[in-house]
């Protein structure tokens, strides 16, 4: 009959050379539990003020995109990121919801899912600013895989459903001075004035070295190609039609 | 009384982690350019290096030798994630402006160095202010280097204006120099040098230096 006494197997450990293998995994195991256990604690105990921190950092952000990008304040009546409609869309039928679901998802094939995202949330949130009747701006989430992050954002479009009006990228975890650089002003500059699609509606946009050519590039990252294609993938899966792609064309056309 | 504050004391001059054994210089560079990143570093290496060092000689003569390192490593590392999500959520701009560097504490040779050398063969009592001691000597070279480069960079010191720049109507001219890399690096030269002209014992034994033709070959 072997001894379970917790007490008694507590000293036979403590009294058991230390380099018995016995000893060895024991004392892996216990470390290893006791950070692992320090670590979630302090994730959860932290949660709620690290994601109110993070959602001031996002909201902070679309407001310095309002701010910076030229005319859009104008257009904007009262001030800033509170003038703006927002707008809850269910990608499936495009009807609108109350509240964001994050339940709610849908399946993405890998062939699908250019962005890397695995799922896709059906429930969205959409800015959007009226002059007068006519819309004026549109601001989409946006978020993908990266080369070793998730990146989130927002696309700011004009009225014209095609133009970029600016990118903000509002969380990264890239390599800092590789990728990171998607986040710094410089690189954002490129964005304003950019095509998405052409007359055919092909999405055309895209993030390549070199590039700048035509309306529709923007200049990759050197040494960072895969936070470049990151970014590009991501915006042209979320315009697409298993993004916002719908969602445009309805706007477009006045139904929604 | 003296000996057993020996701990203590010792790195914060005689034997400094950073311009005697030059250990953690990679943090010193990269965080000194303002007042307030660097004094934010220093604490949260120095709390980092003390809960380590407690739990590490607290546990010691139970950690088996063959997986010592990972054991300390583990542990270290856990302390510092913790350290970076309080930072993240209590200091949540200036854990943005320190980015990566708080979870490079995890690779910073000071903390497993303590760990090893003093905390594995110690007492939890005089591994604390071992800790202590070595965390205050880092974080007296960052605050050097962070006042120079900061007043001589910016004008500023922990953000207050000292000397009024060109840009803001006022006189000085702010040495951009300052705010790049490699001036951490040559002030931390002349402060070493500074330290083992005065202190002479710091300097290495001639075995130690690389010999002169064998450089120039």
């Amino acid at each position: 009959m072997p001894d379970l006494n917790p007490i008694s197997l507590w000293q036979r450990l403590l009294a058991a050379p230390n380099d018995s293998r016995g000893k060895t995994l024991t004392m892996a195991f216990l470390v290893s539990f006791a950070a692992a256990l320090a670590v979630s604690s302090a994730a959860v105990l932290l949660g709620p003020r690290l994601d109110a921190n993070r959602e001031a950092e996002r909201r902070a952000r679309l407001e310095a995109l309002i701010a910076e990008t030229p005319g859009l304040a104008e257009v904007l009546p009262g001030s800033g990121i509170d003038s703006l409609e927002v707008l809850t869309v269910d990608l499936r039928d495009l009807s609108l919801a109350d509240a964001v679901d994050p339940t709610q998802v849908t399946e993405l094939t890998p062939d699908d899912d250019i962005a890397g995202i695995g799922t896709r949330p059906d429930l969205q949130q959409i800015f959007m600013a009226r002059d007068g009747r006519d819309l004026a701006l549109v601001i989409l989430p946006v978020y993908g895989q990266g080369y070793q992050s998730t990146i989130r954002g927002y696309l700011a479009l004009g009225p014209d459903l095609n133009t970029v009006i600016g990118l903000t990228i509002t969380e990264q975890g890239e390599t800092p001075g590789l990728g990171a650089t998607i986040q710094t002003p410089g690189w954002l500059a490129q964005w304003p004035g950019t095509q998405l699609m052409d007359e055919a509606g092909e999405i055309r946009v895209a993030v390549v070295r070199g590039g700048g050519s035509t309306a529709y590039e923007v200049d990759a990252i050197t040494g960072a190609t895969r936070s470049s294609n990151g970014v590009q993938n991501m915006i042209r899966f979320w315009v697409g039609p298993l993004g916002f792609g719908p969602v445009l064309d309805a706007l477009r056309s006045g139904d929604l | 009384m003296r000996a057993a504050l020996k701990p203590l004391f010792d790195p914060l001059l005689r034997d400094n982690p950073v311009t005697v054994q030059i250990l953690g210089i990679c943090s010193a560079l990269a965080v000194t350019t303002s007042m307030t990143t660097a004094l934010t570093m220093s604490l949260a290496l120095t709390a980092v290096l003390v809960a380590s060092s407690a739990v590490i000689s607290l546990i010691r003569r139970h950690i088996p030798a063959q997986i010592r390192l990972i054991l300390q490593i583990t542990i270290i590392a856990a302390m510092v994630i913790v350290a970076d999500l309080i930072l993240q959520a209590y200091a949540y701009a200036i854990s943005q402006r320190l980015s990566i560097f708080v979870s490079l504490i995890v690779t910073n040779c000071i903390v497993l160095g303590r760990a090893e050398a003093f905390a594995m063969s110690h007492p939890v009592g005089p591994s604390i202010l071992d800790a202590l001691g070595n965390g205050a000597g880092y974080s007296a070279i960052l605050m050097v280097i962070a006042f120079l480069r900061e007043l001589l960079g910016f004008g500023t010191l922990f953000g207050a204006t000292i000397f009024p720049t060109v840009a803001d109507g006022g006189w000085y001219q702010p040495f951009g120099f300052m705010l790049l890399a490699p001036s951490a690096f040559m002030l931390l030269g002349l402060l070493v040098w500074a330290l083992r002209s005065w202190r002479s014992e710091q300097v290495e034994p001639a075995s130690t230096r690389v010999d002169r033709e064998e450089a120039l070959s």
